[in-house]
């Protein structure tokens, strides 16, 4: 199919309506508006609803609602109008119930900055709200992979009866690349099974509830819930891997910071520095095996993140500190340079093989 | 074959449309290509500036700090910048706007009065169009036949009715290589 030239967040939305997406409610905030700005022009031409809510917490609720029914439905926002949908998510995921949530990261804490930021990393992974529960956590590096993505995480929360969240930032926002959409989803899963999607007396009541006050009952919940996410870190985890077959040193990093650490390898690579990039390209489930496989023959890895460190931790849990696990980041909304990064890897590894 | 980009001036002078046009050109000629804008408040009123990176490869990083080529549309976004063009480099600097000379004896500077050819030639608002055809006869990253094939594909038909004045502006742009 021929390609044309997208900004990542309207690329998410168009990937979404032809995902099969009914359902888009949200709220503004920089530096994510495009895809609702997008969603405003063609969701409804393409027989859905569009709906700018009241707050980010309605929003999530009208997820929550909308998914009930068995539909295809997302919301986006950008970090402090995530964190206001934690609670809805959680409520989601205690509901087993599948949605799309986009973060388009931007500097925090508190309002923090406008521009990229890595530091949700935390939140996305392991306390996307209240509650023993995990979220799918997708971390695209390009436009087309977000494309790509938002097909694979409307499939996977189906699949699994699960919230799904891509993990984007600013930069992979805003910035323009040639893209290429698939063609529009013609049949989706069947959720008759369980959706509250009108009964015609025919069938007992489907319900959607995240309240159980019979804690046994409720413990029965949570573990076999648990029983699918171990089937789906054994089945879901995914990563890009880069020169790493002899790699001294592997950086691991994700999303935009991950590009910066691929130019930054490449050009390691050209001063005889035995350097490897591994991407995971899912964060929850983290691609624990695939990391110890590409680290195999390392000394040493490097973790870059737009952040202070947050998913250096799972870096070490993976690889259960064998390794000595160096860090550089930059925050706040301050994108890392490849020279900076390549200055942190000769640093490291004293400059080229011997 | 990497040409990494950085276009900056003023909000509202067509700064992000420049670097556009460019995109669009690689598109045309499927090259790999990443457009990256400053966003944020400085667009009202600061400088804006926008990085392009057009390949033969896949695009890494898509942040230019290095530029091969620099269009400085103003003073701020041209000091910002002039000490991070590659040596052997570009720059092209509007000198209707741009107070400065660049004094970099590693790179080659060119000034124009780009504000000034385009209102005088009628086309108000096209300095950015006339800088970049410049840009275009000094590298030859693309033609003009490309140009107008890009834009004519890719502008969206609400706009099509601009292509011949900024075509035109490019030309103009293309011309002063021709006439110094």
């Amino acid at each position: 199919m021929e390609k044309s030239l997208m900004k990542g967040n309207e690329a998410l939305a168009e990937a979404a309506i032809r995902a099969g997406c009914k359902c888009f409610f949200g709220y503004p905030i920089t530096p994510q508006t495009e895809l609702s700005a997008y969603m405003t022009k063609r969701m409804e031409k393409s027989g859905g609803v569009f709906l700018q809510a009241e707050s980010e917490i309605a929003a999530i609720n009208m997820v929550l609602g909308a998914a009930s029914t068995g539909v295809r439905a997302m919301t986006s926002s950008s970090s402090p109008g995530v964190s206001l949908k934690a609670e809805g998510i959680s409520y989601m995921a205690g509901s087993d119930l599948p949605g799309l949530i986009i973060n388009v990261q931007r500097g925090g804490p508190g309002l923090g900055s406008i521009q990229p930021a890595q530091s949700d990393y935390y939140q996305a992974t392991h306390a996307m709200g209240h509650g023993d529960f995990h979220i799918l956590v997708y971390a695209p590096c390009s436009v087309q992979e977000m494309v790509d993505t938002v097909m694979l995480a409307f499939d996977k929360a189906d699949e699994y009866r699960i919230p799904a969240m891509i993990l984007a930032d600013g930069l992979l926002g805003q910035m323009m690349e040639p893209v290429s959409f698939p063609e529009p989803r013609k049949t989706l899963p069947d959720k008759s099974d369980w959706a509250a999607c009108g009964h015609a007396n025919q069938r007992e009541h489907h319900i959607i509830n995240s309240l159980f006050l019979d804690a046994p009952l409720l413990e029965a919940k949570v573990q076999e819930r648990f029983r699918r996410y171990a089937v789906i870190e054994a089945n879901e985890t995914d990563a890009e891997v880069y020169c790493c077959d002899d790699a001294e040193i592997v950086v691991t990093a994700y999303g935009t910071s991950a590009r910066v650490a691929k130019s930054a390898v490449t050009a390691a690579r050209k001063k005889d520095i035995r350097a490897g990039l591994f991407r995971p390209k899912t964060l929850w489930p983290f691609p624990k095996k695939k990391l110890c496989e590409a680290t195999k023959h390392a000394v040493q890895i490097l973790d870059v993140e737009m952040s202070m460190g947050q998913m250096i931790d799972d870096v070490r849990l993976a690889t259960e500190c064998r390794l000595p696990t160096a860090f550089f980041g930059r925050t706040g909304g301050v994108i890392p340079t490849p020279v900076e990064v390549l200055a942190e890897i000769e640093k490291l590894t004293g400059g080229a093989a011997q | 074959m990497t040409t990494e980009i950085i276009l900056a001036g003023f909000g509202g002078q067509g700064i992000l449309f420049a670097g556009k046009v460019l995109a669009y050109c690689a598109l045309l000629d499927n090259r790999e290509i990443s457009w990256l804008p400053s966003y944020g408040p400085e667009m009202r009123g600061g400088t804006a500036n926008c990085s392009v990176c057009i390949s033969d490869e896949p695009i890494d990083s898509p942040l230019v700090t290095n530029p091969d080529c620099l269009i400085a549309m103003n003073g701020p976004s041209y000091k910002k910048f002039v000490n991070e063009v590659k040596p052997g480099g570009l720059i092209l600097l509007d000198n209707s706007i741009v107070d400065e000379t660049c004094d970099r004896t590693d790179v080659t500077a060119i000034s124009l009065h780009a504000t000034d050819l385009a209102t005088n030639a009628g086309l108000q608002g096209a300095a950015n169009m006339v800088l970049l055809g410049r840009m275009l006869a000094e590298t030859k990253l693309f033609s003009l036949d490309t140009v107008q094939k890009a834009m004519e594909k890719y502008i969206p038909p609400k706009h099509a009715h601009l292509i011949a004045s900024n075509l035109q502006a490019i030309e103009l742009g293309m011309a002063q290589k021709a006439s110094c």
